[in-house]
């Protein structure tokens, strides 16, 4: 049965740094967004236009000044950091420009890494899920080295891989090809593709590749912390 | 990855395995620091237990001697009149311990007592040929006696049994006598009674002094040569706890009357040196940790800071303040543990080396062997809880870690 609230739900949120101080900015103005199963979404901007400051509010790492915010239809206003916590690492997952994988742990691990934070001690579950994620990045041959031992396409599948690993409702990531060569860019682009109509995963994907943009179902462009254009 | 390693453990050491070089430098620090902290505290055990032994085993706890004698003023002064007076403090005559064999039999009935010797102490001359010397003549019951001061660890020849007829003298005066065991020598008394008496033992108490002075015969014989026929001049008592035998020694005095000291009131310098002691070991063992400390505290906080990024996404992964509390202060723990493994083998090695190799000119250890399993226990429960507490700062630090600065770097 599918979910009818959206995966995502902004109501005029609002963001505004050093609020009441001579150094007062505000960087997001009253956003309204929606996200649904399923959806395979860009978001595009200049640099400053508040992509950033958006995403870390989606991703719930930061929290609106004004506005609600709902998860597949919860209202993480009254959520504290905590449940916070909690929920982002059951329902977002995350894809970063510079990987971010954590050095000390194989390939394997590091997918493994957001079951293991939720649930403390690895089980066989938890490595089977992990491998067949690698698999499905072609990277099963690789799942037992460092991360550093691996090119930065490889290491950018195995952040989706990670990003995927807790099933979430939602993945948010960051240029996640602003690293990567023409031929491992569109690799890691099919990749997430793939996932999204097999899974029916939603993507929220910042780039500044009006190509890639382009291959998603929906652009929305944000200049100067306002959506200017959905489409 | 093991199935029953939690996940901050799990983290904890890999971070600590893929920093190595730091690991291995924090570790070597750390163990250098119980290395010393382990040693000191075994040197002062053992001396501290040389000079206790020493002090316990030469003298009883606690002793019993009559009170001094006082003069008394005849007149005393009359309402309105006041009475001019000298006092001369009497000369102290040798003086038996009134109803000694009364108190003997009370002391051996407590059971905080171990031990009860009636003794007599008297001056004497030891005449061989040309040469006299004084010396301090200490009669005694062998039995109950050599219970509380151990003369037969001190012996070097012969044995310890007396009887009427013989005498143990030290090293010095068998030197000075030119006597060894199973001559003779003439004893005079105060009262110029004589007596040939047998040399059955020789004893190093470790001084020349006393090896010079202190001699031990029979009870009777001493009571002879005392002129005190039947009296002893003190009851020698050793009490189960040594350390309270100045509460024992005023509840005697309150119960017989008679003058008691306690071994701790007698070596009160002893005391302020063991004190002093302790204080000075205490004080640059105290340095050491906290020098120990800090560099636990320095390592973490670098970490911590080379770690942000990876703090930042482990956090935007679901992973909780306390978890990640938790995995800087296990390192901090793990650390400690290592630190304070290497650093027990290190100072427990360096002691039996410093015990085997530092000896007296003839040979002899200077302090008795005295190294606890204890200790090593210890300074590896310190040594975590150390490391756990200069982990402390940089964990909080790192838990609370804002994860979009973190990752920004």
């Amino acid at each position: 049965m599918v979910d009818a609230s959206p995966v995502l739900k902004l109501e005029a949120v609002s963001k505004t740094y050093n609020p009441g101080t001579p150094a007062e900015v505000e960087v997001l103005h009253q956003i309204d967004l929606n996200l649904q199963h399923g959806e395979f979404v860009a978001l595009m901007g200049p640099s400053g236009s508040g992509k950033s400051t958006l995403l870390n509010i989606i991703g719930l790492l930061d929290r609106p000044s004004v506005g609600r915010l709902f998860i597949n239809g919860q209202n993480t206003a009254d959520l504290n950091d905590g449940k916070l916590t909690k929920l982002r690492g059951h329902s977002i997952g995350f894809v970063f420009q510079s990987h971010f994988l954590i050095s000390a742990f194989t390939a394997l691990e590091n997918v493994m890494m957001p079951m293991l934070v939720d649930q403390r001690f690895p089980n066989a579950a938890m490595r089977e899920r992990a491998h067949a994620l690698l698999a499905e990045m072609d990277l099963d041959m690789w799942e037992d080295n460092l991360a550093n031992n691996m090119s930065g396409g490889q290491q950018q599948r195995v952040a989706i891989a990670r990003g995927l690993a807790m099933n979430p409702a939602l993945i948010l990531a960051d240029e996640p090809t602003g690293n990567l060569d023409t031929k491992s860019t569109d690799t890691v682009f099919e990749m997430m593709r793939r996932v999204n109509v097999k899974d029916k995963t939603t993507f929220l994907i910042v780039t500044h590749n009006l190509d890639l943009a382009q291959r998603c179902d929906r652009i929305i462009e944000v200049v100067d912390g306002r959506i200017v254009k959905e489409n | 990855m093991n199935s029953w390693t939690p996940f901050e453990w799990t983290a904890a050491i890999r971070f600590l395995k893929e920093g190595r070089m730091q690991t291995a430098f924090i570790i070597i620090g750390i163990a250098i620091g119980v290395a010393v902290i382990v040693f000191m505290s075994a040197l002062l055990t053992s001396l501290q237990s040389n000079f206790i032994s020493r002090v316990l085993t030469s003298q009883p706890h606690i002793q019993i001697i009559p009170q001094d004698e006082v003069a008394r003023p005849l007149r005393l002064a009359l309402p309105g009149f006041v009475v001019l007076q000298v006092e001369q403090r009497p000369a102290q005559r040798l003086r038996s311990i009134d109803q000694w064999q009364s108190i003997n039999r009370q002391l051996l009935q407590r059971n905080d007592i171990t031990d009860v010797s009636a003794t007599i102490s008297t001056s004497a001359l030891a005449i061989r040929g040309d040469t006299t010397q004084s010396i301090s003549l200490t009669g005694i019951d062998a039995d109950s006696y050599f219970r509380i001061v151990k003369i037969q660890d001190y012996l070097t020849l012969g044995t310890v049994v007396l009887d009427s007829e013989s005498i143990i003298i030290g090293t010095e005066l068998a030197k000075n006598l030119g006597v060894t065991v199973g001559d003779k020598f003439n004893v005079t008394g105060a009262n110029t009674t004589a007596r040939v008496l047998t040399v059955s033992g020789i004893f190093d108490l470790g001084n020349k002094g006393a090896n010079g002075r202190t001699t031990f015969v029979a009870l009777r014989t001493a009571q002879t040569l005392a002129n005190l026929a039947g009296g002893v001049t003190s009851i020698n008592v050793n009490v189960q706890d040594a350390y309270g035998a100045e509460t024992i020694a005023q509840s005697i005095e309150a119960s017989t009357g008679n003058k008691v000291e306690s071994w701790i009131k007698t070596n009160a310098d002893f005391f302020v040196a063991v004190n002093t002691q302790e204080t000075s070991f205490g004080i640059i063992e105290g340095f050491v940790g906290l020098s120990v400390a800090f560099g636990i505290a320095s390592v973490m906080v670098v970490s911590v800071i080379q770690r942000s990024k990876e703090i930042g996404i482990l956090r935007a992964m679901g992973t909780s303040q306390k978890q990640i509390l938790t995995v800087f202060l296990l390192q901090g723990g793990v650390l400690g543990f290592f630190g304070s493994l290497a650093g027990s083998a290190l100072g427990g090695a360096a002691f039996v080396i410093f015990h085997t190799v530092v000896r007296q000119a003839d040979g002899k250890e200077i302090f008795p062997f005295v190294l606890h399993p204890s200790l090593f226990v210890i300074a590896i429960l310190l040594a975590i809880t150390t490391g756990v507490a200069a982990a402390a700062m940089p964990a909080l630090r790192a838990a609370k870690l804002d994860p979009v600065v973190a990752m920004r770097g």
